[in-house]
């Protein structure tokens, strides 16, 4: 309700300035002997929010710190706007950052912290005023502007944080997994927030994430990195259901991996002949990659037999689904179904598993075979 | 258990207060006993000793010149090495250790060992830049280090310089800004030590400018002492008091950082 309200009173009010595309080209830096960043291109649209995600150590959180100039780049350029910004100092950059760790500055309220940006830009007193109570009624949080950090909750400072980001109207917006010290519910809440805001101001935003469903659920394109590289930069549902490499199948969500053979562009994988996403490849031995949603479960017969019949081992309940996990004897298989039906395959129970011919993945890599 | 093994520490803390009480006082109230002696052996007390300080011109210039290097070391005990101090955290972290080293090495160093270097460079800046009392702030400086280090340095791991520098920068501030504007309050308390402890540091300082012929407060109360003991020892009492008081009154400076610490996560 009332962030229905803020929206349509910021559309007529915050009169955002135009987006801008912000580049990455061939970014490069070197911690000692090891890469963080090994020659990362990557182009951001104008109004875009395209979400970094991977392991620790992959050279996001490293790629977002050299946009906002808190770093230095060993090499390639940072260019926001058509203007290269690689050699300027952070401060003036024009990138509004909300950080992991809490960042309100402790001896000022809500408001101050807001108005801070624009006071470092010379605003005159009576528009920093107007400004930052604008800013903190669109995070829905106008009523708590004289509060300091510490009468705060997590979830208020991060959007504090948020508002002190957009107050300075940046030309892009760094989010550093700004919701990782928040407990689960208010992280999905705040992550829908950062969201609306973003799609309100329009800015041009890069969000940095360890966690694969929120970079899903928040980002135009998902940018999925690898020791310094993208493996894949793409819309969030091709990320899932095409993912470019083993690895990216394998970190954007859960993955079997099942031995099959290759032959004539499809692979057979315990007599289940499955498609390929990406044609080509020789002919031979390989490792299918299907999501635990494209398996079904169905109530072995005592006459069932066939490679694809196995034991219940595990039953896990997520909510609205369950994973269950079937032995298949030289091959486990994890399954996601409606909990509705898997109430009905407790552990022990024999069942005849099925493999959707939806198109799949395959990896050579021989040594990460499930046994 | 906390609470027992609270209970069995409390004689022992009563000692040593006690103890500890008697060795600071008992000095001070004889000083006071003796400065307002009166002249013959049954003539009642008097504070003519503190009224006449300021009969001695000497003395008051000791006075005043003291105050000032204490103010001036202060000053530039902060100039120098707070930004030293936030920027090798941020930038050159594992030059912490030597910083500290550095800053921690005029403890260790003898005053009279420190004069034997000082002497040649006062020498010549005496010479060719001035022959003011004041040029001993230089020499001041150093001797403050450690106490200021320590200080600044329990103020600054109070507060996430990082993430709060980085967020002020990434809002357009300069370093100077992050330093006086973003640092500095949230760890005032810090800052008002240092400078009380510099400032007690240079108002009891003694050998080295005895050494180096300068008249400050210690060497004037030490000259004053050999005419006319009791008026030596009233303004010994007096600087004594200065020092206390400016302690008291930190004591009531409101500490922000306190309030703070607790992070609340949670609710919305």
């Amino acid at each position: 309700m009332t962030a229905l309200v803020t929206q349509t009173d910021a559309a007529s009010r915050s009169e955002p300035r135009a987006s801008v595309e912000v580049r990455l080209e061939d970014l490069r830096r070197q911690y000692g002997s090891v890469s963080a960043l090994d020659g990362l291109n990557l182009t951001i649209g104008a109004g875009e929010l395209v979400a970094l995600l991977g392991p620790s150590g992959c050279g996001k959180t490293t790629a977002l710190r050299l946009v906002a100039g808190l770093e230095d780049a060993d090499g390639g350029r940072v260019v926001i706007g058509g203007r290269d910004v690689t050699l300027l100092p952070a401060n003036r950059r024009d990138a509004g950052m909300v950080f992991q760790a809490y960042s309100l500055f402790p001896h000022m309220t809500a408001h101050q912290n807001v108005a801070f940006g624009l006071r470092m830009r010379k605003v005159a007193p009576r528009e920093r005023l107007r400004r930052a109570g604008e800013m903190l009624e669109l995070v829905g949080l106008a009523a708590q502007s004289d509060r300091y950090a510490h009468q705060l909750s997590g979830g208020q400072q991060q959007r504090v944080a948020l508002a002190r980001a957009l107050a300075i109207r940046p030309s892009v917006l760094l989010l550093d997994e700004p919701l990782s010290a928040l407990d689960a519910k208010v992280r999905s809440q705040l992550r829908d927030e950062i969201r609306r805001v973003q799609l309100e101001v329009g800015t041009t935003t890069l969000f940095v994430t360890h966690d694969q469903e929120e970079a899903l659920a928040i980002a135009d394109r998902v940018g999925v990195m690898r020791a310094g590289r993208l493996e894949q930069l793409a819309a969030p549902t091709t990320v899932y259901t095409q993912p470019a490499t083993a690895f990216v199948a394998e970190f954007v969500g859960l993955t079997n991996r099942l031995a099959g053979v290759v032959r004539g562009g499809a692979v057979e994988v315990r007599g289940v002949r499955l498609p390929l996403i990406a044609a080509g490849g020789a002919d031979g031995p390989a490792v299918a990659l299907v999501r635990p949603e494209a398996v079904s479960l169905s109530a072995a017969t005592d006459a069932s037999t066939g490679p694809l019949l196995g034991t219940v081992i595990a039953l896990a309940f997520l909510g609205a689904s369950s994973r269950v996990t079937v032995d298949l004897g030289d091959a486990v298989v994890l399954v996601q179904i409606p909990t509705a039906d898997a109430v009905a395959y407790p552990a022990g129970t024999r069942v005849q598993v099925a493999l959707r011919l939806d198109p799949v993945l395959i990896t050579r890599d021989a040594a990460a075979v499930t046994p | 258990m906390n609470r027992r093994r609270h209970r069995r520490l409390e004689p022992f803390r009563t000692i040593v207060l006690v103890v500890l009480g008697i060795l600071f006082l008992v000095p001070i109230g004889a000083m006071v006993e003796f400065s307002t002696r009166g002249v013959g052996i049954n003539s009642p007390r008097t504070l003519s000793s503190f009224t006449s300080i300021f009969s001695y011109p000497d003395l008051t210039g000791a006075i005043v010149a003291s105050l000032e290097l204490a103010a001036i070391t202060s000053a530039a005990m902060l100039v120098l090495l707070l930004p030293t101090m936030v920027w090798v955290r941020l930038r050159v972290p594992r030059m912490v250790r030597v910083i500290e080293v550095l800053c921690l090495a005029p403890l260790t160093i003898p005053a009279i060992v420190l004069v034997v270097g000082l002497a040649p460079l006062y020498q010549w800046i005496n010479i060719n830049l001035s022959d003011s009392i004041l040029t001993l702030g230089f020499a001041y400086l150093i001797l403050v280090l450690p106490y200021a280090y320590r200080s600044l340095d329990a103020g600054l791991s109070g507060v996430d310089v990082r993430t709060l520098s980085e967020a002020a920068r990434s809002l357009g501030a300069g370093w100077a800004t992050v330093v006086t504007r973003i640092i500095v309050p949230n760890m005032s308390s810090a800052v008002l030590n240092a400078c009380l402890l510099s400032v007690a540091v240079v108002l009891g300082e003694f050998t080295i400018a005895n050494l180096l012929n300068f008249e400050n407060l210690q060497v004037a109360i030490a000259t004053i002492g050999r005419a006319n003991a009791g008026v030596s020892i009233a303004v010994a009492v007096a600087s004594l008091l200065f020092v206390f008081v400016l302690l008291l009154a930190l004591s009531f400076v409101p500490r922000p950082g306190s309030r703070r610490r607790r992070v609340r996560i949670g609710v919305l």
